[in-house]
């Protein structure tokens, strides 16, 4: 019984990590409607970034707002060079510019800071929490986080202009330039706000598993994972996939014998494709209705 | 998000070929295969080497195209098909003894099999759900290969050597006639360009056909196509099946020419090349797959050259200029230059 | 005789004499592909991409160590030509490298090819062709085989002798202990667990809990949780460094204080003990066969001045901490001691036969008391460890040099 107490614990700890980087996977799939298999680099870049900021004497606050700020901008950037010209291209082809941009990242990142590990500090400190040796104060903190950051997001989708125009631009983008959206620039807005809450993400991931250029590679395909689960269309969903991913894992690893702990990706994968099959929009997705 | 989708007067998500387009000429036919046929009488064993993973390759590719480019259906998956039929060939080649040849027909059928079975529950799934499902079982594959259970057939992590054939007695004996010897090198090479050759043509006349057009149908249209009467859910399997079995066999044949299966050779990286590849040769577009094979073998390479540290980047950057230039592809390439020979013939 | 009729066969004897050994002097210069009056083509297959990036810099540094050599004058007058491919960790593109060096670059031998997976595969090819495949850069058991493949042969302590190692010291200082075995789940994990399996023999029962982790996870810290609950007071970490790292962090979290051993590719200071905090590493043990760069012990060594003034002169952005630094310098020097060896018999059979037959080399790098020694039957060059235990911030050699020699 402790055993399993503790698995999920541990599930809901390492569940934060995908958390995390499953809300900037479903951020950037509101703003253009698909997935970006850059993000985890961009994320990883970012948290470089930050940690040059320190090496250079910046505080711990300062560089992460810097970072946010530098992220934002970054990802407006990339969108506005490198995919508004394949805007009219077909997807297969976004997807390929993604894969070139996430091997451009690895590589510059990999020649700019090599590719020994490097200790990633963190602003709620590494004791137990509460008492419990399975979850630090960090996980706890990483948690409140995403926790705070969820809000954030769904107030922002729910409730502001911005949020309604950018969702509108995503999914009827006829309608919505009919009404007087500027389309192209939400797109870009989307970028650059997914790579700012990837970035959050990086920065609050790399003090468990330690910065290097190839951290969020593993990751990301967790994070993929958790935001279909979820429901591509749902913040709240992502989240909740997370943990719900990082739970399962534990314990297909504890309880499935033999094979368990060897097969604990594609067991986690196996699920979220039957979830998937069962309800194809996620577990909170909106359901998508197709108009003949 | 996406709470209504337009099915009609949406853009479909994969652009449809013209049937007349789908593949060259018959002239530019005949001079490719020429060229395939002289090329190793003149370069080393090395290069015939990476030309027959070039076709390996292509064939991978030209698997993926059937799939996407022709039925509309995305895969991130292929590498695990690859690996199947890599595995099939070699564990029957060094634990059964089985001769190189047979094998490559059950690694087809296995593969067919494997990929039908998948294409179940891949019914209900589309864009880019489908897309995490086929990643999900090409990130899946490696592990299953590294499995303890199969560890005895497998050669678990260390994996297993394959022994190249030589050229046939009947083919050695002719060729001593004119004092010539064929490598094995050479020998692999003209074996896999026949198979390549006979699928090539297989895989062109399944898309003419009513199947072709049926995937077709599926790819541009799928509600329409169901409601004209096409079975969706036995062509969307079919197309899969197709798709797996060849990219089996062209994974035996990869095994064969490479000398070596392990779970590293067969991971996600391939998966992504292979896509890359298709993207690269141009959608649905068969004669592209050669095309695509040659840019995810030879660009690597070029790349290095360039520069050691950042080969990635290089790569990344020659594949952004490339989609920047040709976003559709090789296929586009091959239209620019079809215009302009049309115009000159005018004149 | 007359005198000057003596005196004529005497010059005649004498240049022909003359004659004979100068033709039997041009005949000793013998070259196979690769190597001529001024140059030795030296191939070798690095993953600079993909997941094992990481020991990309061991190319690096072995690139600049023979541009030093280079710089003061070659090796018998000639010059290195290393050509380094890259590989991606893919045993498909390391056949596809193996063959551009062999037969389009036509290099005279292949050097410190990189990774258990790409040597595999490139092995029977290499045997077959007869080109040398020399201080191969894993520690896989398996390179130790003159009499299969006498054309391939290891370079560091293999990873079974090295667990041996670890597993006799506990028979000796801990027989009831309850050991629990965290380790990736790929050829150098599995490697390692059997040594450790074999070391411990009947005794192999002290291995009360086993978990296996992927490269691609990642963080290992849901294993630990789950080693905890076995209870084991032993933890022995078959780890690559970034999750050796996690594993000291996550322990020193968790307050859980076993015996703690960590494999000696994850021992790096710089590397590892830093990033994951040295007051959680305290007591750790290890077992080493080189000098750490970033031990203040070592900054008088004579070997250690001589690789610190090398990094400055010619690798001045290497990371002098980063083991595989140092790794690459005392492989690289073990090459070049191997092809001055040659002289002028620069054919792939009296390459391998200079490489089997080193006796106590030492590399400026390696720990004192560990030498190179190898002979036609034993392709092993470094057999020896010493062990070492964490303290303040360094590793502190304790016991005797051990000789892993698996007969015992």
């Amino acid at each position: 019984m402790e055993l399993f107490v503790n698995q999920i614990l541990a599930g809901i700890a390492t569940g934060a990590i995908y958390a995390c980087m499953a809300l900037a996977v479903v951020m950037i799939y509101q703003a253009i409607d698909h997935l970006n298999f850059a993000q985890g680099e961009m994320a990883m870049f970012s948290t470089f970034v930050s940690w040059q900021l320190m090496q250079w004497g910046v505080p711990y606050w300062g560089a992460f707002l810097l970072t946010l700020i530098l992220s934002f901008i970054g990802g407006i950037l990339i969108e506005r060079l490198l995919f508004k010209p394949l805007a009219k291209a077909p997807i297969l082809t976004h997807v390929a510019g993604f894969i070139a941009l996430y091997a451009i990242i690895n590589s510059v990142a990999g020649l700019i800071w090599d590719f020994t590990i490097k200790q990633y500090p963190t602003p709620f400190g590494s004791a137990p929490f509460l008492g419990s040796q399975l979850i630090s104060t960090h996980q706890a903190g990483m948690i409140g986080v995403t926790v705070l950051l969820l809000i954030a997001l769904y107030v922002f989708f729910q409730y502001t202009r911005f949020g309604l125009a950018m969702r509108a631009a995503a999914s009827v983008p006829e309608s919505a330039r009919l009404v007087g959206v500027n389309t192209s620039w939400m797109i870009a807005l989307g970028w650059g706000m997914a790579a700012a809450i990837g970035s959050i993400a990086g920065m609050l991931i790399a003090p468990v598993v330690f910065l290097e250029p190839n951290m969020m590679g593993g990751v990301l395909i967790y994070g993929f994972a958790a935001a279909v689960l979820g429901g591509l269309t749902s913040p709240f969903g992502a989240v909740v996939g997370g943990f719900l991913v990082g739970i399962f894992e534990n314990l297909a690893g504890t309880y499935i014998p033999g094979v368990g702990n060897e097969l604990k990706l594609p067991i986690a994968l196996a699920l979220i494709i039957t979830v998937l099959v069962v309800k194809p929009a996620g577990l909170f997705g909106r359901p998508i209705v197709k108009r003949v | 998000m996406s709470a209504v989708q337009e099915a009609v007067t949406a853009a479909p998500a994969i652009e449809a070929v013209p049937k007349r387009a789908m593949t060259l000429g018959t002239g530019t036919s005949l001079l490719v295969l020429a060229l395939l046929i002289a090329m190793p009488l003149f370069v080393k064993n090395f290069i015939i080497f990476q030309m027959t993973m070039l076709l390996v390759y292509g064939l991978a590719v030209l698997a993926l195209n059937i799939l996407t480019g022709g039925s509309g259906q995305f895969s991130l998956g292929q590498s695990a098909f690859y690996a199947v039929g890599a595995y099939t060939s070699a564990i029957l080649m060094e634990h059964a003894g089985v001769n190189y040849a047979l094998t490559l027909p059950v690694a087809g059928v296995i593969c067919f099999a494997f990929g039908f079975l998948f294409g179940q529950p891949a019914l209900r799934l589309s864009g880019v759900y489908l897309a995490l499902a086929t990643f999900a079982l090409a990130t899946a594959m490696p592990q299953l290969l590294k499995l303890g259970y199969f560890e005895h057939w497998t050669g678990g992590v260390q994996g297993l050597v394959v022994t190249k054939p030589d050229a046939p007695e009947v083919v050695q004996s002719v060729l001593s006639w004119f004092h010539l010897k064929m490598s094995q090198d050479m020998w692999l090479y003209y074996f896999t360009l026949a198979i390549t050759i006979a699928i090539y043509i297989f895989s062109v006349n399944l898309l003419k056909s009513r199947s072709g057009r049926a995937f077709m149908a599926i790819r541009d249209n799928e509600i329409a196509a169901s409601a004209m009467g096409v079975d969706v859910a036995l062509y969307k399997t079919l197309a899969f099946g197709v798709s797996a079995g060849i990219t089996g066999v062209a994974g035996g044949l990869g095994a064969i020419a490479v000398q070596f299966v392990a779970p590293d050779s067969f991971t996600i990286q391939l998966a992504i090349a292979l896509f890359l590849g298709m993207v690269v040769g141009g959608v649905g577009w068969l004669p592209g797959s050669i095309v695509g094979s040659a840019f995810i073998i030879f660009v690597p390479n070029i790349a290095e050259g360039i520069s050691k540290g950042l080969s990635g980047a290089v790569f990344g950057v020659i594949l952004f200029l490339v989609i920047f230039l040709v976003p559709h592809g090789a296929r586009q390439v091959a239209l620019v230059a079809q215009h302009l020979i049309g115009q000159f013939k005018k004149r | 005789m007359p005198a000057k009729r003596k005196l004529l066969i005497a010059a005649i004897a004498t240049g022909a004499f003359a004659f004979a050994s100068t033709g039997g002097a041009l005949a000793q210069k013998k070259y196979d592909d690769g190597a001529t009056d001024t140059e030795i083509k030296i191939g070798n297959i690095m993953p600079y991409s993909g997941p094992a990036s990481a020991y990309g810099v061991i190319g690096k540094t072995e690139a600049a160590y023979f541009n030093k050599i280079n710089a003061e004058g070659g090796i018998n007058g000639r010059k290195i030509n290393f050509i380094t491919y890259d590989d991606g960790y893919s045993p498909p593109k390391a056949v596809e490298q193996a063959r551009k060096l062999v037969e389009s670059d036509e290099v005279l031998l292949i050097f410190n090819p990189l990774g258990t997976p790409s040597n595999s595969a490139i092995q029977k090819y290499l045997n077959a062709k007869k080109v040398p495949q020399l201080f191969v850069a894993t520690g896989a058991t398996k390179w130790d085989e003159p009499k299969e493949f006498p054309w391939t042969m290891g370079w560091q302590p293999s990873y079974q002798s090295e667990a041996r190692i670890y597993a006799k010291y506990l028979i000796k200082t801990k027989p009831d202990a309850k050991i629990a075995v965290l380790y990736q789940n790929d050829d150098f994990g599995k490697d390692y667990l059997k040594g450790l399996k074999d070391g411990l023999g009947a005794k192999s029962s002290m291995i009360m809990a086993e978990e296996s982790y992927e490269a691609s996870e990642p963080s290992i810290d849901n294993h630990i949780v789950k080693l905890k609950a076995s209870g084991a007071d032993v933890f022995i970490s078959i780890t690559t460094p970034k999750f050796a790292a996690q594993a000291i962090k996550k322990l020193a979290e968790m307050n859980w204080t076993p015996l703690h051993i960590v494999s000696n590719v994850s021992a790096s200071v710089g590397g590892v003990i830093k990033p994951a905090g040295f007051e959680n590493a305290q007591g750790i043990l290890s077992a080493a066969y080189a000098k750490d760069g970033a031990d203040a012990q070592w900054d008088n060594d004579p070997g250690m001045k001589k690789f610190y003034g090398f990094l400055a002169k010619y690798d001045a952005d290497a990371n002098k901490l980063d083991g595989s630094v140092v790794y690459g310098y005392g492989v690289a020097q073990t090459m070049v001691k191997v092809l001055e060896l040659c002289g002028d018999n620069l054919t792939r059979e009296n390459v391998m036969k200079q490489a089997a037959s080193l006796k106590s080399f030492t590399p400026d790098t390696l720990l004192p008391g560990v030498t190179i020694n190898t002979s036609a039957t034993d392709f092993a060059p470094i057999k020896q460890l010493q062990m070492m235990r964490f303290k303040g911030e360094k590793w502190e050699l304790f016991g005797d040099v051990i000789s892993s020699e698996l007969s015992n």
